[in-house]
């Protein structure tokens, strides 16, 4: 069953600010930011500010996990007249490939004309790799916290530690991951990891939750990005080649739930990522199938989700991903689905999950550092989190 | 790949707090009677962890708080090097473990008195209670 809004919206204009190591971006304020983002995503496209007439978030509108977005501030700040939509997918970075989606909704429900996404993240008082240990334990989390798992990588070394014991997974292949995608950065500009590196120097990082090494761990950085969403037949008469939204989906099964905020998960999906039901979705809605995209911007907080996301959205057989991976099918270079060509949340710049989908926009539009050959379809995923996960394909106009 | 590590520790109790509400509560009043306990459904005896106010298979309210013989199975694990606390070097394993007695249910929990790099999957553990803030107990795991 084809999706009804298939190709019927665009993404138009992208923008965002330069990217800084953690903390650096101080004192500009976090709206500072959103605002560069918004103003440089409208001018990318060829639109006045006050054009803008809808707001489609994730992660709640949460900038980060500390600052809050909010459509009157932002209105005010940035002399956009009307607003006909504001709203925001739950949760946290699962969502950010779906927003999308939910963009989507907001146009072809005519509630709104052009519609903005924006992310920033500005970790000057709170450090994300340590945010739930900050955090009064509220007695859900009286379950976790005190076990010592204070930050995403603790959480997800967990989960990495099962898909080993289940399917033999080696640290061999998040090396691939991380070396890989290192290898994308070399020519980034704004990149923050651009210096080549070695297995050898993969494996004297220092392990901060074992099975995981800091090199697994993405960036903490600082910075914003935003996009703009419109109808397809706008889109024609704007500045640059629209990028369609040919399927997107957001959401996930309770088997996952919480995930690694729950440890509940049963064997398959303790050691997944939560994206199957994403995946099956998509293919479901698109008519396409992994072979079809021609490359793949996978939520790459952590190098061993990589992995599980490539099984979830059946690039190979669920337990197949360290072979898989090894065989050097997500290098840029002579890969069969080029992942992260942007160097992605490991090298390039971490701002939940937003400069996948900038990354997606350049291939489609022909213009990225390490350019896919006649890239006309591209997957964008959201974080492997507390549920919705999300993901969408986007497609050359 | 085998990296050594050394003893696992316990966390410093003095640095550890829980909160509890009308749904927890009965798993830390027993726990400080040393006895571990699981969220069980009086109605279906399905069981729940952390414990809330639903049964998730057949929505009832009724709860029982069985004794567990408080043995449990390691499912996964991680070893972590950092003090949550301080950032100082130490080494600590956080354990997700399935409870005996209580299928279904898990517990995240620090497992002790072993070498953290001797830690396995499927290895049998028991409980034992870490003195925590406010009077608290919490359960903790040694090996059989």
């Amino acid at each position: 069953m084809v999706w009804i809004n298939q190709d019927r919206c665009a993404i138009v204009g992208v923008g965002a600010t330069d990217y800084y190591v953690r903390g650096q971006s101080h004192p500009r304020t976090i709206n500072d930011m959103v605002g560069e983002a918004i103003l440089k995503a409208c001018d990318d496209a060829g639109i006045s500010v006050k054009q803008i007439d809808g707001f489609a978030y994730y992660s709640g509108a949460q900038m980060g996990y500390g600052d809050k977005a909010d459509t009157a501030s932002l209105m005010e700040m940035l002399g956009i007249p009307e607003v006909k939509f504001t709203a925001a997918l739950t949760s946290g970075g699962g969502g950010a490939a779906g927003a999308v989606g939910l963009a989507t909704a907001a146009i072809m429900n005519e509630d709104a004309t052009h519609v903005v996404t924006v992310m920033a993240l500005q970790q000057y008082k709170q450090r994300l790799g340590t945010v739930f240990g900050a955090s009064a334990p509220s007695p859900e989390n009286s379950f976790l916290q005190p076990s010592g798992l204070v930050g995403p990588g603790h959480l997800m070394s967990v989960l990495a530690r099962r898909h080993m014991h289940l399917y033999g997974t080696t640290r061999d292949a998040f090396a691939e991951i991380v070396i890989s995608q290192r290898e994308n950065a070399l020519n980034r500009e704004g990149a923050m990891r651009r210096t080549p590196l070695t297995k050898e120097e993969y494996f004297a990082s220092p392990m901060l939750a074992d099975p995981l090494c800091r090199l697994d761990f993405c960036l903490e950085t600082d910075g914003a990005v935003a996009w703009i969403t419109t109808s397809t037949e706008r889109a024609r008469d704007l500045k640059q080649k629209p990028v369609l939204i040919h399927a997107a989906a957001h959401g996930g099964q309770r088997e996952w739930g919480r995930a690694f905020a729950w440890m509940g998960m049963p064997d398959p999906h303790f050691g997944s990522s939560g994206h199957k039901p994403i995946g099956d979705r998509l293919w479901q809605q698109s008519g396409l199938k992994p072979a079809d995209m021609d490359v793949a911007l996978i939520y790459d907080h952590f190098s061993a989700m990589v992995l599980m996301q490539l099984e979830d959205y059946g690039f190979c057989e669920k337990g197949e991903g360290n072979d898989f991976v090894l065989s050097g099918a997500i290098r840029y270079k002579g890969g069969s689905i080029p992942v992260n060509t942007h160097g992605g949340q490991l090298s390039e710049a971490y701002i939940i999950g937003a400069t996948h989908t900038r990354e997606a926009v350049e291939q489609l539009r022909g213009v990225a550092v390490n350019q896919v050959d006649d890239a006309e379809f591209a997957l964008v995923t959201g974080g492997p989190a507390s549920l919705p996960v999300s993901g969408c394909i986007l497609r050359r106009a | 790949m085998s990296l050594e590590y050394g003893p696992a520790q316990l966390l410093p109790g003095d640095k550890i707090a829980i909160s509890t509400d009308t749904s927890t509560e009965p798993f830390w009043q027993m726990a400080k009677e040393k006895k571990l306990t699981a969220c069980q459904c009086a109605k279906c005896g399905h069981f729940r962890m952390p414990p809330t106010p639903y049964c998730p298979e057949c929505q009832s309210r009724e709860m029982n708080w069985p004794e567990l013989p408080g043995t449990a199975t390691v499912f996964s694990f991680a070893i972590c090097t950092r003090s949550p606390y301080s950032g100082e070097p130490l080494i600590y394993v956080p354990v997700v473990v399935d409870l005996d007695g209580a299928p279904g249910a898990r517990l995240v929990s620090n497992l002790v008195g072993i070498d953290a790099e001797k830690v396995e999957i499927g290895m049998k553990v028991k409980v034992d209670w870490n003195p925590i803030q406010d009077g608290w107990l919490l359960p903790v795991f040694r090996p059989v």
